[in-house]
Order: C-alpha cells, then sequence, then structure tokens
C-alpha cells in the first residue's frame, strides 16, 4: 500500500484521450490515526482507480483533443471574480437602507461552492436515514484521526480546561479577559506544533505567533494590513474559493488571477506572474502582494524550494509582500518534503519583513469547529496592527487551554496525528473535461449540476476556483466513509453514462 | 509598506483608556506578591459569581468532557463549523435574553447571529449598516472602544450626541437633533443611531421617554438604531430594564418599517462574567441584515466548545434564574461599598441602577476645569477618565 502513493503524481497523469480522466492525486496527506491511515491511502486509490476502471470501459472511441469552444478562447481574458461581483450585484434583494456589502451578499450563494455546501446541509446523506441525500466531497474536512484527540480528551478534558488538578485558578483563569492574540503558552505550544509539522527545519517563535478565531479571519486581517481598498494581490490559479470572500468583502482588496494549465501540471511560472504583474501595471491597480497556498488547494500540487526562492526574488524586486497560506503543510506527499516559506525568510534575513504565514488547525488536527488559526510573520509592524485586528477575531480561552494541554503532552501520539510522510492529501483534482458539453464554463457547470442534482454528489468545479481550464474539479474524500465509496462510484456511473464525450 | 489602515491611529488604542491598561499589564496590583502595584478599576470584567458557575461545572462534567446522554459529543463539536450557529445555543441564548428582560420581549432564535464577542458584533453591524465615510450618532460619554471597534476597519465615522452632568447625563431630543446638524455640516450621512443601554460607562438605563425620543428620530430621519445591551444582564436596582424592543412594541411598531431597523448586540461577557469565551450575537428583524451578518460571522466565529458548554448551562433555567438574580444582589452591594467609601473621601457618584463601574465626578480634584482632564499614575490606581 505504501508502494503506491509513491508512484502516482506523475504516473497518475494521462492525456485526456487515453483514459478520459486525468487524476492529479496530490498531497502526501497527513492522514492521521490508525484508521486514518489506512483510509487515507485506501480512498484516494479506490477512487482514482474505479474512475479510470470504469471510464476505461464505458469510453468512446480516442479522437482529436476536443477544440475549445469560441467563448473558451475568451477564458483568459475573462475575469472571473468580477464577473462573479456583477451577478452577485444582479438582482440586488438589499433594501435601500442596508450598505452595499450586505446588497451583493445577504441574497443566496451563486458560486457552486457555497450552493453546494448548502445543499449537503439541506439534505445530507446517511446510510440509513436518508440514503438518497447528497454526498459530501466539497468540503476539505479531516474526519480520518477524531479518534485519536477523542481518547485523549476522554482521559484528560475537565483538568484540561479549568487547570490541572488543584490549580487554584480554576474558572478564573478561562473566564476572564485575556490577550486577544491568544494566551502565552497556547502561542508557544502552536509554534512547537508547527515546527513539528513543518518538519522541524525551521523552529518558529512564539513571539510571532498572533492566534485568530480560524485562517479565514487570519487572511482578512493580513489583507487589511498590506493593502488598501483597492489595491490587489496576485494569487496563483484555480484557487480556494473562499479567497474572494476574505479577501475582496470587507477589506476591499483585489484578486489578480495568475493561470496556471494542466500542461504544466498546474505549476506556478514566474514569467506568467510577470505578465500578470505588468498588466495590473498598466490599467493602473496597484499590487501589493502575491498570495500563495502551499500545499495549494484545489490542485494540491507543492512549492519546490527553487520556485519559492525564486517568488522571493520577484516580491522583493517589485517591493511587495508574500503571503503563504500553509493550512494543508501537514499534508506532505512521497520523496517530497514541504518547503515552508518560513524556511526561505529564514535564510534570507534581508527580505523577512515581507513574508507572512497562515497556519490553523481545522486541516491538520481536524477540529475546525474549535475555531484556530495562526499569523506569523516576520514583520514586526504587521504583527502590531494583527494584534490590534485578532480582537474582531478572537479565540476562546477555554479551547486554548485544552489545546495546550493536547499539544503540550509528550504522550499525546502527535506522530499518529499526522507526521507521517507517505500519506495522502484531502482531496484530489480530477479531469471530467471529456464529460463536459460544450467545452467551457457552461458545460462544466451543467455537469456539476447534473453531479449535485441528479447523482446528489456535492464536488466543487473549477469554475468555482477560477480554473482556465473548463472540465477540472475537486473531490475531497476525507469526509466519507469506506462504505461510502461504492455508494458514490455508482452515482459516478449514472452521470458518466449519460454524459457524451465533447467535440 | 503597509496599508494606511494598519499604520493610521484610528485604532484609537492611544487613548488613556489603553495607555492605562497598559500600565496596569506592567505593574499588576497582588495582595502578597505586589501590593504597591496598580489596581485595575478600569477593566468592566465581572468576577463576582465564579464561584457559582464553578460549582455548576463541578455539578456537570459531562458538558464540559464533551459527553452527553448517549454518549461522546466531540466528533460532532469538532467538525461544527456553521456559521449559522448552533440551534440548540441559540434557542437557549434566545429564551435566556428574554428572561433577561422579564419576558416582556420574545426573541426568535432565527434572528440570532453568534459572534466572538460584542466587538466583533458591533463592527459587523457597522460593515452591514454603512459605508466608509458615512455616520452613526452615538450619545456621550461612550465606551472608548467604540472609537476603534465601529471606526477603524470600517471607516465609519462617529459624531458625538453631547449631554450632560445637569440633567445626569440624559439624552434629550435638542441633543439629538444638535447632532444630527453637526453630520450634515460635515456632509457626513447619517445612517443610525448608536446607543448603549445600560450605558457604558454612565451604568444608567434608559428611561422609556429617552427610549421613545430616539425611536420617534429615528423614524424621522429613516434611520437604524443599534442598541448595545450587553449589560441587560447587570441591572441591579430600579428602574427596571427596558429594552429598546419592548420600546418599539409598546408603540405598536412591529412590522412596520423601523420594526426592521433596530437591532440589538449583547454577549455573554458582562452579566455572565465569561468573556474569555468570545460569545456575542446580533439580533435583528432585517432577514437581509441577518443572511449578510451570518456570512460575515465567518470572520469571527464562535467556538463549537464554548457554544456546546453555554447551551448546557442556559439550558438549566433554575440555576439560570438563581445566578442572574445572586449577581444582581453582590453587583448592588458592591456598588454600594464602592459609593459609600468614596463618598467619604468626599467624591460623588453617579447615582445608577446598572453595569460593573460608577461614573465618579472627581472635578473637586481637578487643579483647573478645563476640557483637557489631566490623570496620573502616581497613586498606584487606574480608573477610567472622561
Amino acid at each position: 500500500m505504501t508502494g503506491t502513493p509513491s508512484a502516482e503524481p506523475k504516473e497518475s497523469i494521462r492525456s485526456p484521450t487515453r483514459t478520459g480522466m486525468r487524476l492529479i492525486v496530490p498531497l502526501q496527506g497527513i492522514v492521521q490515526g490508525r484508521g486514518g491511515l489506512i483510509l487515507g491511502s485506501i480512498i484516494p486509490c479506490t477512487l482514482f482507480y474505479f474512475l479510470q476502471f470504469y471510464l476505461k470501459r464505458h469510453r468512446s472511441p480516442p479522437q482529436n483533443p476536443p477544440s475549445r469552444s469560441t467563448s473558451a478562447g475568451n477564458l483568459s481574458d475573462l475575469p472571473r471574480s468580477s464577473s462573479r461581483a456583477n451577478l452577485l450585484a444582479r438582482g440586488s434583494t438589499g433594501r435601500a437602507h442596508v450598505s452595499a456589502r450586505v446588497s451583493c451578499i445577504a441574497k443566496p450563494n451563486d458560486s457552486p461552492y457555497y450552493i453546494g455546501l448548502d445543499r449537503v446541509r439541506e439534505d445530507p446523506y446517511d446510510e440509513m436515514g436518508n440514503p438518497d441525500g447528497v454526498i459530501q466531497l466539497g468540503l476539505s474536512e479531516n474526519r480520518l484521526s477524531l479518534d485519536l484527540i477523542e481518547e485523549w480528551l476522554n482521559k484528560n478534558c475537565t483538568d484540561s480546561i479549568l487547570g490541572v488538578g488543584g490549580d487554584a485558578l480554576g474558572l478564573h483563569g478561562i473566564a476572564t479577559y485575556q490577550p486577544m492574540d491568544g494566551l502565552m503558552e497556547f502561542k508557544v505550544a502552536m509554534a512547537d506544533f508547527m515546527t513539528e509539522v513543518m518538519g522541524r527545519k525551521v523552529s518558529f517563535d512564539p513571539s510571532r505567533v498572533v492566534v485568530t478565531s480560524g485562517a479565514t479571519p487570519a487572511l482578512e486581517i493580513l489583507s487589511f494590513c498590506l493593502a488598501d481598498h483597492g489595491n490587489a494581490l496576485l494569487v496563483p490559479a484555480p484557487y480556494y474559493p473562499g479567497f474572494d470572500r476574505d479577501i475582496r468583502w470587507r477589506a476591499g482588496v483585489e484578486l489578480i488571477p495568475v493561470h496556471c494549465r494542466s500542461c504544466d501540471n498546474f505549476t506556478l511560472s514566474i514569467t506568467a506572474l510577470e505578465q500578470a504583474f505588468n498588466q495590473a501595471r498598466k490599467r493602473g491597480q496597484k499590487v501589493r502582494g502575491i498570495l500563495i497556498s502551499n500545499p495549494a488547494n484545489p490542485v494540491g500540487n507543492m512549492l519546490n524550494k527553487d520556485m519559492l526562492y525564486d517568488l522571493l526574488d520577484f516580491a522583493r524586486e517589485r517591493n511587495i509582500h508574500i503571503i503563504s497560506d500553509e493550512i494543508f503543510a501537514g499534508s506532505t506527499y512521497g520523496n517530497e518534503e514541504f518547503v515552508s516559506m518560513a524556511e526561505i525568510a529564514d535564510s534570507e534575513d534581508a527580505d523577512k519583513d515581507r513574508v507572512h504565514i497562515i497556519y490553523g488547525l481545522s486541516k491538520d488536527f481536524s477540529i475546525p469547529g474549535f475555531r484556530v488559526g495562526v499569523i506569523y510573520s516576520f514583520n514586526e509592524s504587521v504583527l502590531a496592527a494583527s494584534r490590534k485586528l485578532t480582537r474582531f477575531s478572537s479565540v476562546s480561552t477555554a479551547t486554548q487551554h485544552l489545546l495546550v494541554s493536547m499539544l503540550s503532552d509528550k504522550r499525546f501520539d502527535r506522530a499518529g496525528c499526522g507526521m507521517h510522510k507517505k500519506q495522502w492529501g484531502l482531496y484530489c483534482w480530477v479531469d471530467l473535461s471529456r464529460l463536459i458539453s460544450p467545452y467551457n464554463e457552461k458545460g462544466e457547470l451543467d455537469l456539476w449540476d447534473k453531479l449535485l442534482n441528479r447523482a446528489k454528489i456535492n464536488v466543487t468545479p473549477g469554475s468555482a476556483c477560477h480554473c482556465i481550464e473548463p472540465g477540472w474539479f475537486r473531490f475531497c474524500f476525507t469526509t466519507l466513509n469506506e462504505k461510502e465509496i461504492p455508494v458514490v462510484m455508482e452515482r459516478m456511473r449514472k452521470v458518466v453514462e449519460s454524459c457524451k464525450p465533447s467535440v | 509598506m503597509l496599508s494606511r489602515k494598519a499604520t493610521c491611529k484610528s485604532h484609537g488604542e492611544d487613548s488613556s483608556y489603553f495607555l492605562g491598561w497598559q500600565e496596569y499589564e506592567k505593574n499588576p496590583h497582588h495582595p502578597v506578591r505586589n501590593p504597591c502595584g496598580i489596581i485595575q478599576l478600569g477593566l468592566a470584567e465581572n468576577q463576582l459569581c465564579f464561584d457559582l458557575l464553578e460549582s455548576w461545572i463541578a455539578r456537570n462534567q459531562e458538558p464540559t468532557g464533551f459527553m452527553k446522554k448517549g454518549g461522546s459529543i466531540f466528533r460532532e463539536l469538532a467538525l461544527f463549523q456553521d456559521y449559522r450557529g448552533m440551534p440548540v445555543f441559540k434557542k437557549e441564548l434566545a429564551e435566556y435574553m428574554a428572561a433577561i428582560r422579564q419576558d416582556k420581549v420574545r426573541f426568535d432564535p432565527n434572528n440570532i447571529v453568534l459572534t466572538a464577542g460584542a466587538t466583533s458584533a458591533n463592527e459587523a453591524l457597522m460593515f452591514c449598516l454603512a459605508e466608509a465615510g458615512e455616520a452613526f450618532l452615538v450619545p456621550t460619554p461612550y465606551y472608548p472602544g467604540f472609537d476603534r471597534d465601529l471606526k477603524w476597519r470600517t471607516g465609519v465615522e462617529i459624531v458625538p450626541i453631547q449631554s450632560s452632568s445637569v440633567n445626569n447625563f440624559r439624552i434629550i431630543p435638542s441633543a439629538l437633533e444638535e447632532a444630527y446638524q453637526h453630520a450634515q455640516k460635515l456632509h457626513l450621512k447619517v445612517k443610525g443611531l448608536f446607543i448603549t443601554n445600560p450605558s457604558n460607562p454612565l451604568g444608567t438605563t434608559l428611561s422609556i421617554h429617552e427610549l421613545d425620543h430616539l425611536i420617534n428620530f429615528a423614524i424621522d430621519k429613516n434611520i437604524h438604531i443599534v442598541s448595545d445591551e450587553i449589560y441587560s444582564g447587570t441591572v441591579f436596582d430600579s428602574p427596571r430594564f427596558i429594552s429598546i424592543m419592548e420600546a418599539v412594541m409598546k408603540k405598536n411598531l412591529e412590522n412596520t418599517a423601523i420594526w426592521r431597523r433596530v437591532h440589538i448586540v449583547s454577549s455573554l461577557s458582562k452579566d455572565f462574567g465569561l468573556p474569555g469565551f468570545r460569545i456575542g450575537m446580533i439580533y435583528s428583524n432585517s432577514k437581509t441584515l441577518i443572511a449578510a451578518a451570518t456570512k460575515m460571522s465567518s470572520f469571527g466565529l464562535v467556538s463549537s466548545q464554548s457554544q456546546f458548554l453555554l447551551s448546557r448551562i442556559l439550558a438549566d433555567k433554575k440555576f439560570t434564574r438563581s445566578y442572574i438574580m445572586e449577581n444582581r444582589k453582590r453587583l448592588k452591594n458592591r456598588r454600594k461599598t464602592l459609593a459609600s467609601g468614596l463618598q467619604k473621601l468626599g467624591i460623588r457618584c453617579l447615582d445608577n441602577n446598572a453595569g460593573l463601574f460608577c461614573w465618579i465626578d472627581m472635578r473637586c480634584l481637578l487643579t483647573s476645569y478645563t476640557l483637557k482632564r489631566k490623570w496620573s499614575c502616581g497613586g498606584g490606581s487606574f480608573s477610567k477618565t472622561g
């Protein structure tokens, strides 16, 4: 089983004409725990092979690569994020009294990403209670190691929340006002955890940690700190759909997608970055930084050391910042080791000030409900501002106390909770382009609609992630259990059979 | 290299309120370890009833251990990140809010948005109700943190509604109109009134007449009313607390436009003494606002652990009601002790019936009465200045 993952990424990439589906299975994930180790290996392998097998049997005879529809030719010019903003503003139901922010956001979400999540909420699959419900493959949530944490809690919980044993602090220690940017002992525990997760190649300093209620506010706070309203960040596309909300909505910072393509395995190129920067300048748009996700979401690839150095050079030459969202850092892959931007910054003293990292416990530690995020910065001014701003996004002291105990407990199987290499990540980036017709965003959304409303599988279409090539989808698999895989496959089969290959 | 917001001073944290706090943190008083340190009288935190909560927690181990009847609830809590909040918690919160208001108002849990503290709620409301450069009218004196919470990132302006000790700092109609005209002169579009009831720092509750003036004004000017009722559970003496919602209902204005322009902010930080849990909320009858604020709460969600624990505490109605009563009793006694001690020194307190503080008249100690007030930390105690 461990042999298979290491062979995967390069060999899994095949031309669409051969298999009808290209599956980039990224991320040697931190799949946590005993059950997780197996599930985290089985599930993506099984998904991949089932889909491959099914499509091989059912695809039409090989044809020439589909020519792009005329609309596809315009895709590179179509600023999807701004078109989406227009969609949102259209047909606004906001009253005259509320702000424009409310008018554009109060109506139901029309991004497929959010629509899909809502559908699962309304009609969730349950093997016994709701077998026709919608199966969730649209949320990158890791449920595979919760048993480990639960076990620890059973033994340690009340002491951890209220103070250990006879600690006189009791409720006083957790209920009263504490520093809004996090308890020092919690920052120490988080810095230590991040050091381990990122392979002990860099030592994180607790005094550079600012705690926030999740990675979402962490990113927004950094946006407020680094850019003024109307400025822009360059972001490799496809990217996580939530960025549009986190950065654009209240901070008013624009996102300029830097498109990556399947022919390069969706790898970022400095040339593309340069082009996007220059075009922005011509438009009179001031670029304040680059936002990278590493490992990437939704594609799942990692930026290597050379690329990270190149990015820092690029940022230095243009005097801009780098925000590195490393929330999936615990999901590493095969022989390739994850390299944090912190490691690069450590070695380049002069440019440290422009590097800022986002982390959180929602993915690697499977506790999105507890709302723990981190801003890590080498810039004192950014830290000072973030410490004030995190007041609007503060973390419960009780939660911090609990996690300090857990993260500091040497007996706690942190290795089991995800420092293993050669594990699988939380999602696959899947090429279904041969199943869409026409070969454009509309065709992709038609397929997404079939998957959601007929097959009742929630996956995320590439267009929601601003992917320039139609037909790519993100499938998250860490919310599934083993029994659900054949159900997913059967439902996929019905949809695939009803699709004609694009011409 | 940083944004204007990050480098400007509109966070307001260079006021005496924050500077005093910083001085306290450098040299905090302790009866044994640091008897000469600074005594904190500048933080409105309720520590009077921790013993009651601690004994509840000791008797009810299950919720703190992520357990409920039927087994562990850890998994659901760990994964729960729905920005609409835990239904059971919102239901209990709605009932608790009604109980604080002597059940004169009923609250619909679906009209509650949970936020990480009232700080987050206040800011979110500003983002929802006003554009940068627009204004809210705020009665003075007001909580120093509003300069940060309402203005900093939102770009919204505060125009003060002046009040005076001559009439015990009451809000009068002419002051409302004056503030509005002042905003017009500054070319600021007024979007609403922002009141704190009970008042911080005064510790007084608004009378029904004041509430009527405010409602009439808001109807006349076609603006919102945000009522920060975070201290509603700290009312320890008569007159009783009247919520803005009750006042609107008394005028039979439900289902009119003003009904949907009145919004309440609250939290469990003051009456329940749990600021560390970061539990705040927005309440509104405007579905549009609730929809937007719910999405906006993504930037400050309440930990599922906090929601679960508090839903269990609030569900224990017997405990909650006795807690409210005991809390009030202790607040009243504490206030009496402080006020009578100050009186012996010839220092007068404003007569207040709520809050965790007194509004003290120290004009007799000023060397000259000007608008710039001086303060000194030499005496070893720090209290809020006007």
